[in-house]
């Protein structure tokens, strides 16, 4: 490794703009001529739409437009799909209710978008929202799944009878239920997961230009995935073609998966632009975040683990119910099912896995990924449920679990995936070595005598990164795959530019990325830019979500240096009448092994663009392309120990200790990985002590709209973590990379909880642990 | 936010003046409850009368144990007072403890106790110290100012200019913050002074700030958190919401009581 190559702590490149306000977000685009936008929203949770009278909006200061769901319907702008298509057991496919852009019929959800004023200010489109008048005829409202299940509850799509969207199952039921009824011991455990408020920095913000002399539309927006963007918005949304629409994601701060999905104000603002003939700029304020941001998780589950007379893990059933709010999300359908119940087989051999899902429209905000995306679900019903039988069975956590730890690879779980390498003992190992997790009872002991009550818990997690191959995830019914793209461009000069279908919304893929330029090739970093986050500049690109970038967005780059390093070895080679076997790159130059002949990098790539003396036939210049579909996901896992000391009076948790050991594979950046796990763990944490989203269960109204009531973790809540790494290289990629962008927030939440739940002796907890659940789970 | 007229008073009187000419005007000093509401559009004054620039309202004095603190004193300037400190701890380490670095250096004092918000921190420090409220048009003593959850005595052009007290022999402020907000969600303020023991406690009655007499009385006697054992608040006068039951409140209202005895 060089000091900017693969494995260097390299400084992220882009953190001067981004720490000295220099980023340049969707809310800084101004364009000639643009307005403002402000959406009218739905205040009820449930209600149909009587009528709409825009009068005395219309003639509002500054007002230009005021348009309804019934002009867009007239323009032909489609409705917003989930675009992975799952069938029930039955066979029958799910029951995906009709989201139009702006409701016309009916609003289904606190913030529901109905109308979209276009004035010349903020302001004036703000005032002019409050003046159309919506006549609504309320209807009942439901916003928790169990309720909406319900012979009698309030019925939000027509085609979701009973508000279900599919009943889906994986595995074998037959062989987990008589796992059951053969077990020496069985676990049953009830496990709520919290619904969770996305809240990037940076809230959602569009800009919609249409330029009627080119017939073209040009989107700036807040995306995780820019291309998919224009996808869905052209194919499906019918707004523009692809070919005169070109979108663009420019710095984008956070995104945790909300950002994947196209929403209602990118179209209609698009749609707008070219209505009014004005470009229409909408920022979201931290409320309409609140309310139609995608929300994460909200799952009830039951358990069921099977257990010999050798404590070993013989079966185990999961029954879900997911909340999917009152739309289906972009990947909504995924995320309860395939990014969730294929992770059930945890570190563990479990010979007998089934898993049982049923999907249920609410009248609340849409849910879909965020970050972890259904493996947090499914790690947190297994270490809870592991650590439980732990406690029931009177032995220990560590040792029960490492009785059951996979130690064969490949090996094929019950439930599809097919896991390629790791080692769960050594990152058990890690973990608790750096936890002296045997001087725990000490340590808990000296509490005790400060009035503390100190408890430990682990968590053992693996999750699955850059879901993939783009053919498998097609037969499980994905509608794209799920490859990625890159360019690598060099310059005549020698400097390098690297086009990548992923995105950065704070990742650092303009750091990392450019670290395999300069290892392959020894230029410096300040060299290599890394391009991203426009459609007509980046070819088609599939972007970032779900801890791809790494193992296939690198991938794809690697395979695009692979070629172009091949055309720099044919040229030296011939301007050295060397052997092409013969030239190796190594700081910068280009040499033949073994001998003083070289060529700087700079030399080699303007001599392919001068084409003066090319080897025969070959075409001028230095620029590769390529596609990598990766052959099957990426298994990061890990271990993680939490310690706590609560306080019996108050019921207030203090994390004392948070050991991660984690195995990514190999890194490319460890100070950038160790960034993404301790950004992680501080939302598992904030989702297992503070986060916890509530609506009213009779009215439907967001009851934790604000920072008033909804708790962000803030740096006094969050420990210093211990972070270290075991490595197994992932055998499936050329850098044999996994992927960390989501361990923390799957890992950490049941390690808290288990934690927790030790120190007060009450296993009976559900998250967010307030202060004043733990202290009633501790006094009754 | 809605349109709004700012004005800037340069005098108490001016600012009087601006608030009577005004059609629904509001007084802003930091603006840290006022500012964030009109920006939701949950307020909507037509004019705004900045008290912020009125010398009068500016300083901190104390003078053996009186101490007496402008209305437009910010958070900051009371946590970081070291005269102040030296005579009445625990009122600087009450004004530290509220919000966050950016509202300490913002907010006031007289916009604090004019606003009233039940989970406000110093209505309950003005109450167990005894303080006198002076304003524009009177000295009101802080038991007849408080008059429920976010209601004061100050009439509509009325403004506060500062408090008085005379510092205690000993006293504390103990809080528990509400884990989203950080406001209290109990806070207790206790003070021991010649005249006996007043606790007084902010973010958990359901009216705003009250004072807790059994342990005052408790207390009288036996200045120790031990003192407290036997007793408990109410749950039934105790709010009760999403963050805490009125029965977790009435629990917290003892354990800060405890506390703050003991630091004090």
């Amino acid at each position: 490794m060089g000091i900017e190559g693969i494995g260097a702590r390299v400084a992220r490149k882009e953190d001067k703009r981004f720490i000295t306000g220099k980023g340049r977000y969707t809310d800084d685009m101004v364009v000639a001529g643009m307005k403002h936008a402000a959406f009218v929203r739905s205040p009820h949770a449930h209600a149909a739409i009587k009528g709409i009278n825009t009068d005395a909006a219309a003639k509002m200061p500054g007002v230009i437009a005021v348009l309804t769901g019934d002009e867009l319907a007239a323009d032909g702008i489609g409705s917003l799909i989930c675009g992975w298509m799952i069938h029930s057991k039955d066979g029958s496919p799910m029951n995906m209710g009709d989201w139009r852009p702006l409701a016309q019929t009916k609003v289904r959800y606190v913030g529901d978008a109905v109308a979209i004023v276009v004035a010349e200010t903020k302001n004036q489109a703000r005032d002019a929202a409050e003046a159309v008048e919506v006549d609504y005829e309320q209807l009942p409202a439901v916003t928790e799944a169990v309720a909406a299940l319900k012979d009698g509850a309030p019925q939000i799509h027509d085609n979701a009878p009973g508000n279900l969207i599919y009943d889906w199952e994986i595995g074998d039921g037959a062989a987990a239920d008589e796992a059951i009824s053969n077990a020496a011991h069985v676990t049953r455990v009830e496990i709520l997961n919290n619904r969770l408020v996305p809240n990037a920095m940076e809230p959602r913000a569009t800009l919609g230009q249409y330029d009627e002399a080119e017939d073209h539309y040009t989107c700036w927006t807040t995306s995780q995935n820019p291309h998919v963007a224009r996808l869905v918005m052209s194919a499906f949304y019918s707004v523009a073609p692809e070919n005169k629409l070109r979108v663009i994601a420019p710095d984008v701060g956070g995104g945790f998966g909300s950002k994947i999905y196209i929403y209602p104000e990118e179209i209609v603002c698009l749609w707008a632009s070219k209505k009014t003939g004005v470009p229409v700029k909408w920022v979201a304020d931290r409320t309409e975040s609140f309310l139609t941001d995608a929300h994460g998780r909200d799952h009830v589950t039951t358990v069921e683990m099977a257990f010999d007379a050798d404590n070993r893990m013989t079966g185990l059933k999961v029954d879900t119910i997911a909340n999917l709010g009152a739309y289906m999300s972009l990947f909504s359908s995924a995320v309860p099912t395939y990014l969730y119940a294929t992770l059930l087989s945890g570190q563990y051999t479990i010979p007998a896995i089934h898993c049982n899902v049923r999907t249920v429209y609410t009248n609340t905000a849409p849910v879909d990924a965020y970050r972890g995306a259904g493996r947090p679900e499914a790690t947190y019903l297994l270490e809870r449920t592991v650590e439980t039988a732990a406690r029931e069975l009177g032995v220990s956590p560590a040792e029960l679990r490492r009785k059951n730890f996979i130690r064969e690879f490949p090996y094929q779980t019950p439930v599809i995936m097919n896991y390629d390498a790791g080692d769960y003992e050594a990152s058990l190992n890690a973990a608790m070595k750096t936890a002296d997790y045997a001087g725990f009872p000490a340590r808990k002991a000296e509490a005790e005598k400060r009035g503390k009550k100190r408890g430990i818990g682990m968590s053992c997690y693996i999750e699955a990164c850059g879901i993939a191959p783009s053919q498998a995830v097609g037969s499980l019914g994905a509608g794209v795959g799920l490859w990625e793209s890159a360019e690598v461009r060099v310059n005549a000069v020698g400097t390098v530019e690297v086009l990548t279908g992923s995105h950065s919304h704070g990742q650092g893929h303009e750091t990392t990325f450019a670290q395999l330029v300069a290892d392959r090739f020894g230029v410096p970093l300040d060299s290599v830019s890394i391009v991203h986050g426009d459609t007509d500049k980046v070819q088609m690109g599939m972007g970032t979500y779900g801890s791809r970038s790494g193992a296939v967005g690198m991938s794809a780059i690697v395979k695009a240096l692979d070629k172009v390093e091949k055309k720099a070895k044919m040229i030296a080679a011939h301007l050295l009448e060397a052997d092409e076997t013969d030239i190796v790159i190594e700081n910068g130059q280009v040499k033949v092994a073994g001998t003083d002949k070289a060529l700087g990098w700079h030399e080699v790539a303007l001599n392919a663009y001068t084409a003066h003396n090319l080897p025969a036939g070959m075409e001028p210049g230095l620029k590769e392309g390529a596609f990598y579909d990766p052959s099957n996901f990426t298994f990061p896992a890990g271990c993680y120990i939490c310690e706590v000391e609560v306080d019996p009076d108050t019921g207030k948790t203090e994390i004392v200790q948070f050991v991660a050991a984690d195995d990514f594979g190999n890194i490319i950046n460890p100070m950038i990985v160790e960034g993404q796990v301790h950004g992680g763990i501080g939302q598992g944490i904030g989702q297992a002590l503070l986060e916890g989203t509530s609506y009213d269960p009779e009215t439907g109204q967001l009851l934790t709209a604000s920072y008033m009531d909804y708790t962000m973790p803030r740096a006094d809540d969050v420990p210093s973590y211990k972070v270290s790494h075991t490595v197994t290289p992932c055998p499936s990629n050329p850098l044999g990379i996994k992927g960390c962008g989501e361990a923390g927030a799957i890992g950490s939440p049941p390690a808290v909880i288990n934690a927790i739940t030790d120190a007060i002796g009450n296993n009976n907890l559900t998250m967010p642990a307030t202060p004043q659940k733990v202290w009633k789970a501790m006094h009754g | 936010m809605y349109e709004t007229n700012y004005h800037r008073a340069g005098s108490v009187d001016e600012a009087a003046k601006l608030m009577d000419s005004a059609e629904s005007g509001k007084f802003v000093a930091g603006g840290q409850t006022l500012i964030p509401t009109m920006k939701q559009r949950l307020a909507a004054p037509d004019s705004l009368i900045d008290l912020r620039h009125i010398a009068d309202l500016k300083g901190i004095s104390v003078n053996g144990k009186d101490v007496r603190i402008g209305a437009g004193t910010t958070h900051y300037e009371v946590a970081s007072s070291a005269d102040l400190a030296a005579v009445c701890p625990g009122i600087t380490s009450l004004a530290g403890h509220i919000g966050d670095p950016h509202v300490r250096h913002m907010g006031t004092i007289g916009g604090s106790i004019a606003n009233n918000d039940p989970a406000a921190d110093y209505p309950s420090a003005m109450l167990a110290l005894g303080a006198t409220i002076h304003t524009s048009k009177r000295d009101i003593a802080a038991a007849d100012f408080f008059t429920g959850m976010f209601e004061t005595a100050l009439e509509d052009d009325e403004i506060v200019t500062a408090v008085s007290f005379t510092a205690p022999d000993a006293c504390a402020y103990s809080k528990f913050p509400n884990p989203a907000s950080r406001y209290a969600m109990a806070g207790v303020f206790v003070a021991k002074g010649g005249d006996g023991v007043r606790v007084a406690v902010t973010g958990a009655g359901m009216d705003g700030v009250f004072r807790w007499e059994a342990a005052e009385q408790a207390l009288g006697s036996n200045f120790s958190a031990g003192a407290l054992d036997g007793l408990s608040v109410d749950a039934g006068d105790m709010l009760s919401d999403i963050h805490g039951t009125a029965e977790y409140r009435a629990n917290l209202v003892k354990v800060m009581a405890k506390r703050a005895v003991a630091a004090a």
